[in-house]
């Protein structure tokens, strides 16, 4: 069996996806940050220092929940791992708090960042303002809109927030005006990418960043179930950090893996080998090649392709990809609020939504144990559940 | 017709000027490539829009999202292609995600000669360059002013037809001035190769091109010339336009100069 969620090869590639399509002009900037990232992550000093901060500021090892009542209710035994705990409200800030140190390390005085839903945008701004450098997040006008609240929170931070009005207005275009950015002020910018995507070091780089999630759940998960390991290991997949980090805890144990993607965003599940922002991965798109809009009540799952280690999850079936509806997802707010008193974000709740669908289906037999990635707190979410919930 | 680059973009110390046109930018937008050739240019490079031009300053996404706006898609510029009788060669310019989508040979039964593609870089592109040398096109590869040394001599020898000289850290589009770097890179490039060197990004005046013309051998006018045809100018001012840096290239170098005396060393 193929070796999976280890390093990729020295050309970037997690099989036939990954790679470094990005400029030539940007080139050099890519050699640069993998050669800094391998030097630091071999140095027991990058390490600790990284760690330091996890525990004294990022509030780590974040907790794991079991959530009873609604374990009772599915007859399943649910277990939640609870990035929402984490500061900045997500687990945006393990791969950034890594990144900064980085940054720092290579002397780079600007980080620059994309964002959907704003939490990466808001866990870069605050990794700025503790290390002392400059923030531009480019986040799209419509998300603009519907994250008012971590806008705001950014710019409390200090962080400059570029509105991006191009193609759907989404994520997919702040990642588009974020490497324009890059390729001007390359000197002292050091691009601060938020997912498992983009070009070669980028998804290695920040699944190992995020295997935290899923190192932390392996030995809590243990001395909660008899078994040792879950019988399912399910987390949300937009890009796909979440989740990819939680995998890697346990990719190699019997335990299933489900990635869920949105309906209307689910490029594992419906999309074709594409190049978009610097890797060859699944991508929506149509016949000629144009990338498509994707649809999705939550700003963070609304991109039309996924980390390429996803896509080679999927090609071999190690893990599997499923989608929920937004109307499945608002449900699973309100369900998780009313039984467990946790309301997470959007993009989490297509994890529990799910759950919710599966357990006592062939999906997820009666009597499952299942650990799942809460991967943000719903805060931000506020003004659109008042909205889809009234 | 296909053209090769090298016979149509010889040495000779007269400035190679290639202007840009954004396929299907609009109804008659093979008009605007008979009105390029008119006004002097000796290639044309012809841009398939993407929706995600990640090199693209705000002009060419415009002019693209105009394109794909209009309901122009790859398939249906590269029949309008097909169907332009043009004697200049045409060169592509396009992202991976188009290439890999389309393939190679569909551009070579439109005429296409030669391919530039921003995000293929040496890494990723073997295997387009094998796919276009079978199909008789030429992979043009691009050069910045980051790259180092031994990457720019590998550019220069794996590069077909010429040369491309990324002229500053940055996306395509409009410049009050030529950067420094572009002809510290064109000195460079010329000092590893004897491929033609085409400076381009934000070439915006004819001043500036008869720059690119002494640093390099010519230049590729892209940004300056869509954002006219976006601002409504037609195929006649776009000719007068064309024009315009022709003349400019032609009076700005003119035989016996240092320019031509390298060119001639060249052989």
């Amino acid at each position: 069996m193929t070796v999976v969620m280890r390093e990729p090869t020295t050309d970037g590639r997690f099989g036939e996806y990954g790679g470094r399509y990005v400029p030539e002009s940007l080139i050099p900037a890519c050699l640069a940050l993998e050669e800094a990232f391998r030097e630091a992550w071999a140095d027991p000093g990058f390490r600790q220092e990284l760690d330091g901060y996890r525990r004294t500021y990022a509030g780590r090892p974040t907790a794991l929940t079991a959530a009873r009542n609604l374990s009772a209710e599915l007859g399943i035994t649910l277990l939640l791992k609870r990035e929402d705990l984490a500061h900045t409200g997500s687990h945006k800030i393990n791969n950034v708090l890594g990144q900064a140190l980085l940054a720092r390390r290579m002397g780079k005085t600007r980080l620059i960042a994309e964002t959907g839903a704003g939490q990466h945008g808001v866990a870069t701004a605050t990794a700025a303002a503790l290390f002392g450098l400059r923030a531009t997040v480019y986040m799209g006008e419509r998300d603009i809109e519907r994250q008012a609240l971590n806008v705001f929170r950014m710019h409390l931070l200090g962080a400059e927030v570029v509105p991006v009005t191009s193609g759907s207005r989404t994520l997919k275009d702040a990642t588009n005006e974020a490497m324009r950015n890059w390729v001007s002020a390359v000197g002292d910018t050091h691009f601060c990418l938020g997912s498992v995507a983009g070009p070669h070091p980028y998804p290695w780089m920040v699944r190992e960043f995020q295997r935290v999630i899923g190192e932390e759940a392996r030995g809590q998960v243990a001395g909660e179930l008899s078994t040792g390991v879950p019988d399912v290991v399910v987390a949300c997949v937009g890009g796909g950090s979440n989740a990819a980090g939680t995998f890697a805890g346990f990719v190699d144990t019997t335990a299933r893996l489900v990635g869920v993607e949105a309906a209307g965003g689910a490029a594992v599940s419906g999309g074709e080998p594409g190049v978009l922002h610097g890797s060859r991965s699944l991508v929506l798109q149509d016949r000629h090649g144009q990338v498509a809009e994707a649809q999705s009540i939550a700003a963070g799952l609304d991109y039309p392709g996924v980390g390429p280690e996803h896509a080679q999850l999927g090609g071999l079936g190690r893990a599997t990809y499923v989608t929920v509806t937004d109307d499945e997802v608002l449900v699973a707010v309100r369900r998780l609020a009313e039984r467990e008193g946790i309301i997470c974000a959007l993009e989490s709740a297509h994890a529990v939504a799910w759950v919710l669908r599966a357990a006592g289906t062939v999906e997820l037999p009666a009597g499952s144990t299942v650990l799942l990635t809460l991967s943000g707190r719903g805060d931000k979410d506020m003004g659109q559940l008042m909205e889809g919930l009234r | 017709m296909t053209t090769t680059l090298s016979a149509a973009l010889p040495l000779t110390g007269r400035p190679l000027l290639v202007p840009y046109v954004t396929g299907g930018i609009t109804a008659d937008w093979t008009e605007l490539l008979l009105a390029c050739q008119d006004g002097g240019a000796d290639a044309i490079e012809v841009g398939l829009p993407f929706s995600d031009p990640m090199l693209d300053g705000p002009t060419i996404q415009e002019a693209s999202d105009r394109a794909l706006a209009r309901g122009a898609t790859v398939e249906s510029i590269l029949a309008d292609l097909a169907a332009t009788p043009l004697r200049v060669p045409v060169v592509v310019m396009t992202y991976a995600n188009i290439v890999l989508r389309i393939g190679l040979p569909a551009l070579a039964a439109a005429g296409v000669s030669g391919l530039i593609v921003p995000d293929l870089p040496l890494e990723e592109s073997a295997a387009t360059e094998a796919a276009a040398a079978a199909a008789g096109i030429d992979l043009v590869l691009l050069a910045a002013p980051s790259t180092p040394d031994d990457r720019l001599r590998e550019i220069c020898a794996r590069s077909r037809g010429f040369v491309y000289a990324i002229s500053v850290m940055g996306t395509t589009g409009e410049r009050a001035r030529l950067a420094d770097s572009a002809a510290t890179l064109a000195a460079r490039l010329k000092a590893v190769t004897d491929l033609p060197v085409l400076i381009g990004f934000g070439v915006s005046t004819p001043a500036q091109a008869v720059e690119a013309g002494r640093a390099g051998d010519g230049a590729v006018i892209a940004s300056v010339l869509m954002r006219r045809v976006l601002d409504g100018a037609t195929a006649n001012e776009l000719a007068a336009d064309v024009a315009a840096y022709r003349t400019a290239l032609d009076l700005g170098v003119s035989p016996g100069t240092p320019h031509a005396e390298i060119s001639g060393h060249r052989g």
